[in-house]
C-alpha cells in the first residue's frame, strides 16, 4: 500500500548527510526570504501578472539571466569544492569529500553550468535581443517561448531536488556514459535525476529554438533580408537550427537510458546484447554540438561589439556569417573525437579527426574578420571590448589545444587527461561565458536604462582573467604530467600538489571577479543618476535595438523599422531618424499554461524518478488537459490602438522626465565619475544606515 | 582625459602580464624533479606521440603566435587616445583580404590533415609495432577497481603491477569484466585505449628506457576510479624472465575462487602475483558478455 502511494520514496529519503542538509536548509531560507519580501511588500499579484506569466520575450530574457546567474553561483560553488578537494587530497591525506561525493559534485558541475547556465544565459539574450534586432515587435509564438522557458525552470528544480530527497546525484560525469550510468553501477536515483532534469530542460530548448527559427524566418522587419541580418542574430540563427537538429538526438538517448533502467531493456547494458559503444557515439553526436550551439551566439555578439567599439561596420561580414554557418554545419561531423580512444580503426579516426582540422578553418575566418574590423577603426575600451579581448587570448590558445587533440595519436596521450579538461574550459569560459559578459555589459543599458559601472568593471574583467590564468594554466601543466580528469585523490610523489593549490587560488581569485560583478551591477544602480541611458542609444550603436528606448516598450517598437541595407540603425541615423508614427498594435496575452504544463511535467518526472504510477499517470493527464484547453483558447491577443499607444508613449515620456527631475537620495555620492570600490562601500554603508534610521521599507510596499 | 585612459590601460593588463610572467617562472621551478610523463618518453609509441604533439603545436604555433599578437597589436594601434594612425571606416573588405582569411587557416588545416592522416595509421593502437625481439601478449581486465594482467605464455598473472621486457613489443588485450569502461594508460610508455565488457581492445606499446612507470584509469568509473592505479616495470628480458619464474615458482593460484574475490568491488588494491594454472581465463572473461554473438574485435569487424 506504501509502495503503491509513495513508490520508492521513504523516511531514509529525506537529508541527513552535511551536504544534503545544507543544500535543503540554504534552499529553503532563499524561498522563504523571497516569501517573506513578497509578502511583506505585497508583491504577489505583481509577481505573477507582470513576470511569471508574461509572454514578453524581454521579460522571460530577464527571468533566464536571473536563473541563470543564480545556477552560476552554485555550480561555481561547486567548482570551488573541487579543487579545494584536490588541493588537500595527496598521498596520505583524502581532503574532505567522499570518492562518490567528489564524482557528485563534478556531475553536477558539469550539467549546470552548461544546461542552466550557459544555456539559459544564452537564451536569455537571444530572448531579449533577436526581436529587436530583427525590428519585430513579437515572437513567431509566445506561448511556445513560455513554455520552453517553464520547462527550463523545471529541470533547474529538478537538479536540485536531490538535495531535499534521495540525497545523491549521478556520479557519472556530466553525460553519464553508459554502462556506468546503467542500473549496475549506478543503482540510485542519482542518474535518475539526471535524466530528468535534462529530459525537460532539453524539451523546453528543443521547444524555444523551434520558436525561434520561425521568428527570425518569418517576423524580421520590412527590409531586412537575412544578408542584412546582424551577426548576433545570425549566430542565434544558426544556433538555433542546430539545437532542432540534435536535441532530438539526446531526448531519444535519454529515453532509452531510461527505459534500461526503468524496464529493463538493454540498450546500453554489458549483458543481453547491449552495446555501450552506442550510447557515447549517441551521447557525443549531441554533446559536440552543443558547445557549438552555446558559442555561435557568443560569436555574433563579439562581432557586433568589436564593430561597435572600433566605431566601423563589421569587415568581412560575408566571410564573417559564412564562417558561422560553416562552424555550424562542421560540427556536425566531428563527434567521434570525443573518443578516438574507443578502439575505432585509424581510417575511422583519421576522417574525424581530418573533420576537425577543417572546422578550424572558419573559426579562423572569424578571428581574422574582427582583426579586420578593428584594424584602422578608433577604438574605445569599454568593458564589453574588454571581454572580447580577454576572450580572443584565451580562445586561440583552447583553440590551438583543441586542434592538437583532434590528432588522433597525440589525443591518445592527452584524452581524458587535465590537458582536455583546460582546453575546454578556454573555450567555454573564454568563448561562452565571456561573450554572454561582454553580451550583458555591452546590452545592460538597454535592458535596464542604466550603463554599468565602467571601473568596477574593469577590476571584474581583471580578475576573470587573472583568475583564469592561475586556475587554467596549471591544468594544462597537469595534462602533460599524467594527470587524469576528476581524480578525488593522488600520490605525493606525483609533483602535483602545488599545481592544484594553483588552481583552488585562482578559483578563488575567479570568485572574487564573480563578487565584484555583483557589486558593479548595485553600484550602477546607485549612480543611475550619472549612468541613465536616456538615448536608448548609449554606445553610438549600428542595429535595430538601438532604434528604440532603453528599455524597450512591451511592443519594442512605436513604429516597425524600415530597413535598407545592413547596420540598418547606423544608416538611419545617417539618413535622419523618421518621426515616431502611431498604430494599431496587436499585443499577446500574458498566459499561466506555460506554467501549468511545466509543473504538470516536473511531478511526471519526479514520479518516474520514484517510481510513484499514480503521480505519472495523473500528471501526464495533466499536461495533456492544459495543453488542449489551451489550444483551444483563441483569445490570446489584445489591440493596442494607435491613440493608447501615443497615450502610452507620453505617459512614459513623463515619467523619464520626472525620474531626471526627482532629487537623488542623499547618499553621498559623487557622480562626476564611476565609482571605484571605496565610494561603493562608503554609500552601500550610508545607505544601509539611511534605511535603518528613516525606517525606509515602510516605503517599499507596492502601491496600488 | 588622454592620459586617464593610458593608466587605464595599464591596469588592465599589467596584472594580467605580471601575472603570467609569476606564473611562468613558479611552474618552471615547480616542475624540476618531477615526472612530466608526456614529454618523458620511455617508449618506442610515446617518442612518436610525443614528437608529433610538438610539431603539431609548432604548426598551430606558426599561425597562433602573430594571429594573437596580430589582435592585440591592432587594437592598441587603434585605440581611440591614439593620434597618429590613419583611420577608414569601410577598410578591411578587400577581396585580397577576404580571400587569405580562408586561404591561410586552411592552408595550415592542409598541413596537419596530411600530417595526421599517416601519422594515424603509423600508429594505430592496434598495428603491431615490428621488432627484433619476439612480441609478448599481456591480456589485461579491468576490474572493480583494479586491473588483472594475465600472461598467457609466462602462466602467470598479476593485479595492479605488469612488468615488461625492454625492446620488446608488447601487445595488450585489453577488456573489461563486470566493471564500466575503462582506460588503461601508461603515459611514459604510451597513449591510452578503453577497456570494455565483450570487446577486445589492443594496444601496442614498446618500452625502450627500463624503470618503473605509473598506470592508470583514465576514464571515470565508478567509486574507487582514483585508486586504480597500476605500476608498470620495463626490465632487461634477463630480469624479466628471472621474474617470471619465480611467480610461477613461488605465487598463489590463480583459480576460480581467486578471480571471483577479485570480481568484487574493492579500492586502491595492492599489487598481487599469481602463477595461472587455466590458459582460458581470459577467454571465458570475453565470451561471458557475448551470448551467442561473436566477439567483437577491433578494427576487424566479421
Amino acid at each position: 500500500m506504501k509502495e503503491l502511494i509513495l513508490g520508492k520514496l521513504s523516511m531514509h529519503a529525506l537529508p541527513h548527510e552535511w551536504f544534503t542538509i545544507a543544500g535543503s536548509v540554504s534552499f529553503l531560507l532563499l524561498a522563504l526570504t523571497i516569501v517573506v519580501v513578497l509578502t511583506w511588500t505585497k508583491r504577489w499579484k505583481w509577481l505573477w501578472k507582470e513576470w511569471l506569466t508574461s509572454v514578453d520575450p524581454k521579460k522571460i530574457g530577464i527571468m533566464y539571466f536571473i536563473a541563470g546567474g543564480f545556477m552560476l553561483l552554485r555550480g561555481g560553488l561547486d567548482a570551488i569544492m573541487l579543487w579545494l578537494q584536490q588541493a588537500l587530497s595527496a598521498g596520505e591525506a583524502h581532503g574532505y569529500l567522499t570518492a562518490d561525493h567528489f564524482q557528485q559534485i563534478f556531475t553536477a558541475h558539469g550539467n549546470i553550468m552548461v544546461f542552466f547556465v550557459a544555456m539559459a544565459l544564452i537564451f536569455g539574450l537571444i530572448n531579449y535581443f533577436v526581436p529587436l534586432q530583427i525590428g519585430a515587435r513579437d515572437l513567431a509564438s509566445p506561448f511556445l517561448n513560455t513554455l520552453g522557458f517553464w520547462l527550463y525552470i523545471g529541470g533547474v528544480i529538478m537538479v536540485n531536488m536531490f538535495f531535499f530527497l534521495g540525497g545523491e546525484y549521478a556520479a557519472t560525469g556530466w553525460l553519464a556514459i553508459a554502462p556506468l550510468s546503467e542500473l549496475q553501477f549506478s543503482p540510485g536515483m542519482g542518474v535518475d535525476y539526471w535524466i530528468w532534469s535534462l529530459q525537460i530542460a532539453g524539451i523546453g530548448t528543443t521547444l524555444g529554438a523551434i520558436n525561434f527559427i520561425m521568428t527570425i524566418l518569418k517576423m524580421r522587419a520590412p527590409g531586412m533580408s537575412l544578408w542584412r541580418m546582424p551577426p548576433f542574430t545570425w549566430g542565434s540563427l544558426c544556433s538555433m537550427i542546430m539545437v532542432v537538429t540534435v536535441f532530438p538526438l539526446l531526448t531519444a538517448t535519454l529515453f532509452l537510458l531510461f527505459f534500461d533502467r526503468y524496464f529493463g531493456t538493454h540498450f546500453f547494458t554489458t549483458m543481453g546484447g547491449g552495446d555501450p559503444m552506442m550510447y557515447t557515439n549517441l551521447i557525443w553526436m549531441w554533446g559536440h554540438p552543443e558547445v557549438y550551439i552555446l558559442v555561435l551566439p557568443a560569436f555574433g555578439v563579439f562581432s557586433e561589439v568589436v564593430a561597435t567599439f572600433s566605431r566601423k561596420r563589421l569587415a568581412s561580414y560575408t566571410s564573417n556569417v559564412l564562417g558561422m554557418i560553416g562552424v555550424a554545419t562542421f560540427s556536425l561531423s566531428v563527434w567521434l573525437h570525443h573518443f578516438f580512444t574507443m578502439g575505432a580503426s585509424a581510417d575511422v579516426n583519421a576522417f574525424f579527426g581530418v573533420m576537425t582540422m577543417v572546422i578550424a578553418i572558419p573559426t579562423s575566418v572569424l578571428v581574422f574578420s574582427w582583426i579586420a574590423t578593428m584594424y584602422k577603426g578608433r577604438i574605445q575600451f569599454k568593458t564589453p571590448m574588454l571581454w572580447f579581448l580577454g576572450f580572443i587570448g584565451i580562445f586561440a590558445v583552447g583553440g590551438m589545444a583543441g586542434v592538437v587533440l583532434a590528432v588522433p595519436p597525440a589525443d591518445f596521450q592527452l584524452h581524458n587527461s587535465l590537458f582536455l579538461v583546460a582546453h575546454f574550459h578556454s573555450n567555454v569560459i573564454g568563448g561562452v561565458l565571456f561573450g554572454i559578459f561582454a553580451a550583458l555589459s555591452y546590452w545592460f543599458p538597454k535592458i535596464t536604462g542604466v550603463r554599468l559601472n565602467e571601473r568596477i568593471g574593469r577590476y571584474a574583467f581583471v580578475a576573470w582573467v587573472v583568475g583564469f590564468c592561475l586556475s587554467f594554466i596549471p591544468m594544462y601543466i597537469l595534462g602533460f604530467m599524467g594527470a587524469t580528469r576528476r581524480l578525488d585523490h593522488y600520490d605525493s610523489a606525483t609533483g602535483w600538489q602545488p599545481l592544484y593549490v594553483l588552481m583552488f587560488i585562482g578559483g578563488l581569485v575567479i570568485a572574487i571577479g564573480v563578487a565584484l560583478q555583483i557589486i558593479q551591477i548595485i553600484a550602477s544602480f546607485m549612480q543611475r543618476r550619472r549612468l541613465r541611458d536616456t538615448t536608448g542609444d548609449p554606445w553610438d550603436g549600428r542595429s535595430l535595438e538601438w532604434a528604440t528606448a532603453s528599455p524597450p516598450q512591451a511592443y519594442n517598437f512605436t513604429t516597425i523599422p524600415q530597413v535598407e541595407q545592413r547596420d540598418a540603425f547606423w544608416h538611419m541615423k545617417q539618413q535622419g531618424l523618421p518621426k515616431p508614427a502611431y498604430e494599431n498594435i496587436i499585443v499577446p496575452k500574458n498566459t499561466g499554461a506555460g506554467i501549468y504544463i511545466s509543473a504538470f511535467a516536473f511531478l511526471a518526472s519526479f514520479g518516474f524518478v520514484w517510481e510513484i504510477t499514480w503521480l505519472i499517470v495523473a500528471s501526464i493527464i495533466g499536461v495533456l488537459a492544459v495543453f488542449v484547453v489551451r489550444t483551444f483558447n483563441d483569445d490570446v491577443e489584445y489591440k493596442l490602438t494607435a491613440e493608447q499607444v501615443r497615450k502610452l508613449e507620453a505617459e512614459r515620456k513623463q515619467k523619464d522626465e520626472a525620474e531626471q527631475q526627482r532629487k537623488a537620495p542623499a547618499l553621498g555620492i559623487d557622480n562626476s565619475e564611476d565609482m571605484g570600490l571605496r565610494d561603493f562601500t562608503k554609500a552601500a554603508a550610508t545607505f544601509g544606515l539611511d534605511v535603518i534610521r528613516n525606517k525606509r521599507w515602510r516605503t517599499w510596499q507596492k502601491q496600488n | 582625459m588622454g592620459k586617464n585612459r593610458k593608466k587605464n590601460g595599464w591596469s588592465t593588463a599589467g596584472p594580467i602580464l605580471l601575472v603570467l610572467a609569476g606564473l611562468a617562472v613558479l611552474i618552471t621551478l615547480l616542475l624540476r624533479d618531477t615526472n612530466v610523463a608526456l614529454f618523458n618518453s620511455k617508449g618506442l609509441i610515446a617518442d612518436e606521440q610525443q614528437s608529433l604533439m610538438l610539431l603539431t603545436v609548432g604548426i598551430m604555433l606558426i599561425l597562433g603566435i602573430p594571429a594573437v599578437c596580430l589582435i592585440y597589436f591592432t587594437a592598441w594601434r587603434y585605440r581611440e587616445s591614439n593620434t597618429r594612425p590613419a583611420r577608414n571606416p569601410n577598410a578591411g573588405h578587400g577581396k585580397l583580404l577576404n580571400a587569405s582569411m580562408w586561404l591561410v587557416p586552411g592552408a595550415i588545416a592542409l598541413v596537419l590533415a596530411m600530417i595526421l592522416w599517416p601519422a594515424t595509421h603509423h600508429l594505430a593502437p592496434q598495428k603491431q609495432i615490428a621488432a627484433e625481439a619476439k612480441p609478448l601478449t599481456i591480456q589485461v581486465v579491468a576490474l572493480r577497481w583494479k586491473w588483472l594482467f594475465i600472461y598467457p605464455e609466462q602462466k602467470i598473472a598479476t593485479v595492479n603491477y605488469v612488468q615488461v621486457p625492454v625492446g620488446t613489443p608488447v601487445t595488450f588485450e585489453l577488456t573489461a569484466d563486470e566493471a564500466p569502461m575503462s582506460s588503461f594508460w601508461i603515459p611514459n610508455l604510451g597513449g591510452m585505449l578503453y577497456a570494455m565488457t565483450g570487446h577486445v581492445n589492443r594496444l601496442n606499446l614498446l618500452a625502450t628506457v627500463p624503470g618503473d612507470y605509473p598506470g592508470s584509469s583514465a576514464e571515470i568509473n565508478g567509486a574507487g576510479f582514483a585508486g586504480m592505479k597500476f605500476t608498470a616495470s620495463a626490465t632487461s628480458k634477463e630480469t624479466f624472465d628471472q621474474w617470471v619464474r619465480d611467480v610461477s615458482l613461488t605465487a598463489k593460484t590463480m583459480d576460480g575462487t581467486e578471480y571471483d574475490k577479485l570480481l568484487k568491488p574493492s579500492e586502491n588494491n595492492p599489487s598481487e602475483l599469481y602463477s595461472l594454472l587455466e590458459n582460458d581465463l581470459y577467454d571465458k572473461v570475453v565470451m561471458k558478455y557475448m551470448g551467442s554473438h561473436e566477439a567483437h574485435t577491433d578494427g576487424a569487424h566479421h
